[in-house]
């Protein structure tokens, strides 16, 4: 039988820490930190050095390129003075991410930066928000013309556009997940497969067969129409995936309420789907906002506000934007990278209703 | 009391009823009303499809194989193919990929294993902002921002990897004052302007993915000694091959189609080219766009053509990554 | 019993482990209260007590697993023969190749053959070794976590290709191949049958002289059956867990001083 043996403490132990109060957990050293900062700073000062001599100055990106090797060399030799293999590894490797994942949202941000950067000679004039193209030359100064007609394109071709895709959408979504059967099967199948339709054949579907076929004019409500081809699959599928999640438990419940299925569904699934229904329309009208080539083909890039989508051709920004560019006009271009301010503005402001939207389901719970 | 139930005839005791309620009148119509939704986005949904491959026969007989290796674009002369313009879209989109897979992987296992609690939730917003702006501003920012730095990085490859036919230049790289112009518009900076496209799909099922690797997994190999890239050696890529490789393909299968950022950068050149670091080159939505307002109704049916063929190249990389997902370990709870 | 000679090739490195008026906090919620707790060295340590009373928490601080979790914290000291674990500078995965853990639900690399997963902690941990060495190494293991003979013809099938009570051998033989001075097990017998757990306690039982093992178990039979001291965790309404009382295995289960350990172990709660 063991008894309890009395430890010795034979060493000098450091003073005890607090008890009750949590302490701080250090796991890098300051000769850790000194390591990195040191060879952050020793590889800069190499390939400043070396760059202009060695390869001739090939610009802003080669030297980052070569300054992330100069980095990796030196700091793996500094870690490997004090440190195993295992840890140099994870060392180079942490670093690597960092810096990847440094990369990644500076090319974000300074797409958006650049893209404010660049417009904000045009978004200064209030003509550029309340005044069209019409009459106005490319080269025209920048007090002159606005993208009103382009904002008002894209808004009611992208609003027709979820006129129709949403319920046509959330139907097929209804149907896949509430009404089941052999049938849906084949239309799920379908429906992940027009996923893949690239942008620019539904435009060319509904022009060949819309516009070419029937005769009818190149106008916003074609442009609508071939946006909702491509919307109608995003929201179909999230839909879906949307409806599936809800609990059996809460279609039980309704059932045994006494319910009939359409009573469930409309009273109980869909609000509880709410969010994820919304996500996905958002998803997709950020997609169809985004569409270039179904105006161009469907619609035109006319200079002249309009409300009417029927017969009359519609601008968008996307496509105002491509046209504005092609005149290669310094301030054609200005006003180009000012609309395409507006259309990165409106994806924003989607986007943060999707997070505020997720960010309520999640407190649902 | 007793209770004396009704005598059940021997031969119905111990056999399944047939229950038939069947639908109430209110629900036979929200099913029918329902059906009838499916089956209309069936139809028309379908009927692109068939529509565009029933497009195709008149012009598939007319000029047979040889639309597959044509490379120019003349329809007053009765000469099309889309070779050179097949070849165009999947350089850029190969050129996206090679650049969006290692970002898209890297910034993936970041966010899941290395990002300080504080700032996951932002980067994940960023990710999925990335992949909702628009197009044609990465068009723009890949045109007058990333092009001037980008063609520095392609004379540098092309002066030391010249002699791999893919970073070939038609210009002398070492030249003092070298020509600039050579190596602009080309499917190399079209490529890295789609590849901002494709990295955050890709980034997107690989972070679903790699959350979903099992927590017993990685503890054991956490109580073993193993550093956090250790853990995702071990246990994380493991697991989540299906889905990297999946999203992977999910991501060419847009970077195929894209075209808004392609018309803006890319000069149309219609001939195969391998070197893509040389300017010009043509997709097939570049094709279509250049080419539909002037089309008869032939031409137009050749356009349709080609769109059917990416189309179907499209669908094909997009069913071959669901598979790839659906048949992994990681797959059985990714929605894609 | 293996083959000894392999067994008896394998250094015998026990020690002792002491925690020091440890704390812990998950979030804003203590979840533990000054615990203190002597392991000396090659013993068998038992923690036992209801459920939700912090005896996995406590484990895991052992091995540095708490932090782990995001939100985590702790307070006190764990000494491993003398010097705390968590002193800065002192890395989580050194400290882990020297106490390991086995966890409840065994959690074998399901890509990696059965050979492969004895050396995953090798492999994980960047440790070069001879392939002779590497065999021997993974025999000697299996064979001390009681698996050798049931698996020695089938060395390159997939880990997971094992009945339960045979991956959590396999883990424990993984384990071991790190050469750890303790070995953590986290309730490691409760998802398996009462076989399993048998043959489980003996390979406990013949470990015990060459390594220090601390066992979570909310089996008090099980205790009994394995360690030399127990230590009765018990967590009041609303209050962090802790210590109620400690000492040898007997003396906790045949006369206890506190009726708390009492009434638990004589199965009046819990």
């Amino acid at each position: 039988m063991t008894t309890l043996q009395v430890l010795e403490t034979v060493q000098e132990t450091p003073p005890p820490t607090p008890r009750r109060v949590p302490r701080r957990i250090r796991v890098l050293t300051v000769d850790d930190w000194l390591s990195l900062v040191g060879a952050v700073i020793s590889s800069l000062a190499v390939v400043t050095i070396g760059y202009e001599h060695i390869l001739d100055g090939s610009g802003v990106l080669g030297f980052m390129v070569c300054w992330y090797f100069t980095f990796l060399a030196i700091y793996a030799s500094l870690v490997a003075l004090t440190n195993p293999r295992q840890i140099v590894v994870e060392r180079l490797v942490t670093s690597t991410l960092y810096l990847a994942a440094t990369v990644v949202i500076l090319a974000l941000g300074s797409t958006v930066v650049y893209t404010f950067a660049k417009g904000w000679h045009a978004l200064v004039h209030v003509n550029f928000y309340t005044h069209d193209m019409s009459g106005v030359s490319p080269t025209a100064p920048l007090t002159q013309g606005g993208i009103l007609h382009a904002l008002v394109g894209s808004v009611i071709e992208v609003g027709l556009a979820v006129a129709i895709s949403v319920p046509l959408g959330i139907g097929t979504a209804v149907y896949m997940t509430e009404v089941g059967g052999r049938g849906s099967q084949l239309v799920r199948t379908v429906v992940e497969a027009m996923t893949a339709l690239p942008e620019i054949l539904a435009g060319l579907f509904v022009y060949v067969v819309l516009i070419v076929g029937f005769g009818l004019p190149k106008s916003g409500l074609a442009a609508s129409v071939a946006m909702a081809v491509t919307m109608v699959p995003i929201i179909a599928r999230a839909g879906e995936v949307a409806l599936r999640v809800v609990p059996s438990g809460l279609r039980e419940a309704s059932a045994a309420l006494g319910a009939n299925h359409w009573k469930t569904v409309s009273r109980v699934v869909l609000p509880s789907a709410r969010s994820g229904l919304a996500t996905g329309t958002i998803l997709a009208v950020a997609r169809g906002i985004g569409e270039t080539a179904i105006v161009l083909i469907c619609s035109a890039a006319s200079s002249f506000l309009t409300f009417n989508p029927t017969n009359v051709p519609m601008n968008s920004l996307p496509l105002y934007i491509y046209t504005a560019y092609s005149s290669h006009e310094p301030t054609a271009i200005t006003r180009a990278f000012g609309a395409a301010s507006v259309l990165l503005t409106m994806v924003l402001l989607l986007f943060v209703v999707i997070r505020l939207l997720v960010r309520d389901k999640g407190q649902q719970r | 009391m007793t209770t004396t139930f009704p005598e059940v005839a021997p031969t119905a005791k111990r056999t399944p009823r047939t229950l038939n309620p069947g639908l109430e009148p209110s629900d036979r119509l929200f099913h029918g009303g329902a059906t009838m939704v499916g089956m209309f986005v069936l139809i028309m949904t379908g009927s692109i499809g068939l529509f565009l491959g029933y497009q195709s026969i008149p012009t598939l007989r007319h000029y047979g194989l040889s639309f597959f290796t044509q490379t120019s674009w003349q329809p007053e002369l009765d000469k099309i193919g889309i070779a050179a313009v097949l070849v165009g879209t999947v350089e850029v989109a190969l050129v996206a990929m090679v650049v969006a897979f290692p970002f898209a992987l890297m910034m993936a296992l970041f966010i899941t294993d290395y990002a300080p609690r504080q700032i996951k939730s932002w980067l994940v917003s960023a990710v999925d902002l990335m992949a909702a702006v628009p197009s044609i501003i990465y068009g723009l920012w890949g045109f007058y921002l990333l092009q001037p730095h980008a063609i520095n990085l392609a004379r540098w490859l092309s002066q030391h990897f010249g002699w791999f036919p893919l970073f070939h230049v038609d210009t002398d790289p070492n030249a003092a004052v070298w020509q600039q112009s050579r190596y602009t518009s080309s499917a190399f900076i079209a490529g890295l302007a789609v590849s901002m496209m494709a990295i955050p799909l890709a980034c997107a099922v690989m972070r679903a993915v790699f959350d979903q690797a099992p927590l017993g997994e990685r503890e054991a190999a956490m109580a073993l000694g193993g550093t956090r890239f250790g853990v995702a050696r071990t246990v994380v890529f493991p697991f989540a091959k299906g889905g990297i490789i999946g999203g992977t393909m999910l991501a060419l299968g847009r970077a195929l189609g894209e075209t808004a950022a392609v018309l803006i950068i890319v000069s149309p050149d219609f001939a195969i080219k391998a070197r893509i670091l040389e300017a010009g080159s043509q997709t097939t939505s570049q094709l279509i766009a250049g080419n539909f307002g002037d089309a008869t109704k032939s031409q137009l049916s050749a356009l349709l053509t080609a769109g059917f063929v990416l189309f179907l190249i499209t669908l094909l990389v997009n069913s071959v990554a669901a598979v790839v997902i659906r048949r992994s370990r990681s797959g059985a709870g990714t929605e894609i | 019993m293996g083959n000894d000679a392999k067994v008896a090739v394998l250094p015998r490195n026990a020690a002792a482990l002491e925690a020091v008026e440890v704390s812990a906090w998950f979030g804003g919620t203590q979840v533990l209260d000054d615990v203190s707790l002597s392991v000396p060295p090659a013993t068998v340590t038992a923690l036992i007590g209801p459920s939700g009373c912090g005896k996995s928490t406590f484990l895991r601080i052992l091995n540095r697993m708490h932090e782990s979790v995001p939100g985590a914290q702790l307070a006190g000291e764990v000494r491993l023969d003398g010097s705390d674990i968590y002193t800065a500078g002192y890395r989580p995965t050194d400290v882990r190749k020297q106490i390991g853990m086995v966890f409840q639900k065994p959690n074998p690399f399901p890509t990696m053959s059965i050979a492969d997963n004895v050396a995953a902690g090798l492999a994980l941990t960047n440790t070069k070794i001879g392939r002779q060495d590497r065999n021997y190494l993974i025999e000697a293991c299996l064979t001390r976590a009681g698996l050798w003979n049931e698996v020695k013809d089938r060395m390159n099938r997939p880990g997971s290709a094992l009945s339960g009570g045979q991956q959590q051998r396999l883990c424990i033989a993984r384990a071991l191949a790190v050469e750890p001075k303790v070995l953590l097990m986290d309730e490691p017998c409760s998802a398996l049958d009462p076989t399993s757990t048998h043959r489980i306690e003996e390979t406990i039982a013949e470990l015990r002289t060459q390594i220090t093992i601390v066992i979570v178990t909310h089996n008090m039979q099980q205790a009994a059956r394995v360690s030399q001291q127990a230590a009765f965790f018990l967590a009041e309404l609303g209050s962090p867990g802790g210590i109620v009382e400690r000492g040898p295995t007997d003396q906790m289960f045949n006369n206890p001083s506190d009726p708390r350990t009492d009434d638990y172990v004589n199965g009046r709660f819990g």
